[in-house]
């Protein structure tokens, strides 16, 4: 990795004897959009807050674009840094744009750009609403737009589309990659891996403090090497699927909601779709399933 | 190196928060109408009402402001961070580029311009009603009681800000602040007649007087009984204080340290 923007070397957080964060090595390159997952507890809400610079590390070090999150330019780091945090609480007795400018206000940022960041997240027409009556998905693009001010290069979301409908999922996510473009890197923990398995560009597993696995999607599928599935529409028969992959390692064959279901292994893939196509016209439809980021953080687990 | 503008931006908010809920205009007519109240019907018991002198309405409103000030800083200030992290904005604020000790500074300050501001405002408000009754000396003596108000809500803010930081939630720092409020206006002078009265005034005597500035709430009320001689005597405290403690400035400061105190300590458990 060229350009490296996030970089830990043996990162740790102990409480007590409970090692919350035990010895991490990370590199986050500059204008990626990184993943943080793990089961509760696996230790990512830890290294998110020392990557913030909230609670110091035990042992390690932690240093964005260069400089120590906790040293003497801590607020230089910080002005570079967005961050929207789990379970966001915003003031309800302030508007959508004051809350901006007391943000904005801190961060030094400019507070004539603060209208222009709630249009960003589609809140003009909130800008002098209290908070108090904003819903769950209007308070998370609120906490979006506060993360975004000052034009920050890195963005730490946690949990970001926590009780957000799938279209502002969406427009969520169009935001982000809208901002990469612009060049600014993001890190983003998620309970709800199908949102973050097509749009991340690496991610971590995190488990008991330590990091189990990095890479992209794809990457961590081959390393964890589970099983492929074929999904076969058409007029042929579960025999004629066992007798055309004869001979390869067919982990099983299921019929379902009249579509033959095949689990193979990964090596065999080539092998079986060549044979499939001897068929012929009894298949009319075949689709490769690769194993889902649950499927993978799973099998990780196992 | 402590930036300004994260202080006044904190205090900003927590002062025009307590201006928007009426917070302080609330406050302000209270001490107002009590002050007016005492003023006015102070002498009731001695069969007249009416302005008498300045002197009496001043200790009659030491009696009252000694519970009531403690009790409205202690409720003003006791969830100022431990609110912020119960609510889940605490990270946020110190994610950004703000050091912890601006962000209590910030808070406390205000916290008290609010508290200042209605208390100033409150009995300023009385003390205009009655100045046509009030010579240059009893001005004097009226604005010396309105600033040692303001000092014994800032200690006792202090305070609070101290127990919002050492608790793990608002229930547990509400009930800090009322123990707080026990301890200070009620059980502290209990505890030292007790010793005193229990020893037959033969331990304690002399350290006495020392031990009261241990207290925010006595140096109130020395500073103010101590500085008019009618009421001294009407208290007995010419007796039991020595004349050099009861500079008004020895006092002051004493005040000042019950500001500063709480609040570095307060900062210090937030470091960690």
């Amino acid at each position: 990795m060229a350009d490296i923007i996030v970089e830990g070397r043996g990162v740790s957080r102990h409480f007590g004897a409970i090692r919350a964060v035990d010895g991490v090595d990370l590199d986050i390159g500059r204008g990626e959009l990184f993943g943080l997952i793990g089961h509760n507890g696996a230790g990512k809400s830890t290294l998110f807050k020392m990557m913030l610079g909230l609670i110091p590390a035990s042992g390690g070090q932690i240093h964005i674009d260069g400089e120590s999150v906790s040293g003497r330019n801590f607020r230089n780091v910080r002005r570079k840094i967005g961050y929207l945090p789990e379970n966001l609480a915003l003031y309800d007795n302030l508007t959508g744009l004051e809350t901006l400018h007391f943000f904005a206000r801190l961060k030094g940022a400019d507070l004539s750009r603060c209208a222009a960041g709630l249009e960003r997240v589609g809140l003009s027409h909130a800008a002098n609403r209290r908070v108090r009556g904003f819903s769950k998905g209007m308070r998370q693009r609120l906490g979006l737009a506060q993360a975004l001010l000052g034009e920050p290069r890195l963005l730490f979301l946690d949990e970001p589309t926590n009780g957000l409908d799938p279209e502002a999922i969406r427009e969520f996510f169009a935001i982000l990659r809208d901002l990469q473009k612009q060049g600014a890197t993001m890190i983003l923990t998620s309970h709800i891996l199908a949102d973050i398995q097509e749009r991340v560009d690496r991610l971590a597993i995190m488990k008991n403090g330590k990091i189990q696995s990095c890479g992209s999607v794809q990457d961590l599928r081959e390393s964890v090497n589970l099983p492929l599935m074929l999904e076969i529409g058409g007029t042929v028969s579960a025999e004629q699927v066992t007798q055309a992959l004869g001979g390869l390692p067919v982990i099983s064959i299921e019929s379902r909601h009249d579509r033959l279901w095949v689990k193979l292994p990964r090596e065999a893939k080539m092998a079986a779709l060549a044979k499939l196509m001897a068929l012929g016209d009894a298949i009319s439809d075949l689709h490769v399933r690769e194993p889902s980021l649950e499927d993978v953080f799973f099998g990780l687990a196992e | 190196m402590i930036e300004l503008t994260q202080i006044l931006t904190i205090a900003g908010k927590e002062f025009r928060d307590r201006i928007r809920n009426r917070w302080v205009l609330a406050i302000a007519v209270v001490f107002a109408a009590f002050a007016l109240v005492i003023a006015y019907f102070g002498t009731a018991q001695q069969g007249t009402v009416g302005f008498r002198s300045i002197e009496i309405t001043i200790a009659s409103l030491v009696s009252l402001v000694i519970y009531l000030i403690p009790l409205i800083a202690l409720i003003l200030g006791f969830d100022a961070i431990v609110g912020e992290r119960e609510r889940g904005s605490l990270d946020l604020l110190l994610s950004m580029p703000m050091t912890r000790l601006e962000l209590i500074l910030g808070k406390y300050l205000g916290l008290s311009t609010a508290l200042t501001l209605s208390t100033v405002a409150g009995f300023g408000l009385a003390g205009v009603a009655m100045a046509n009754q009030m010579d240059t000396n009893a001005l004097m003596h009226y604005s010396g009681f309105i600033l040692s108000s303001v000092l014994l809500g800032m200690s006792f803010l202090s305070i609070a800000v101290m127990i919002s930081v050492f608790a793990t939630d608002r229930a547990g720092a509400s009930g800090l602040a009322i123990a707080a409020w026990f301890f200070f206006v009620l059980v502290f002078d209990l505890l030292l007649l007790g010793a005193l009265v229990a020893t037959g005034g033969v331990y304690g005597g002399e350290i006495f007087p020392y031990l009261l500035l241990l207290n925010p709430a006595d140096v109130f009320r020395v500073l103010n009984i101590f500085s008019m001689e009618d009421v001294r005597a009407l208290y007995g405290m010419a007796t039991v204080f020595p004349e050099q403690l009861a500079e008004p400035v020895l006092l002051g400061s004493i005040m000042l340290a019950w500001i500063v105190t709480p609040l570095s300590i307060a900062f210090w458990r937030f470091k960690q």
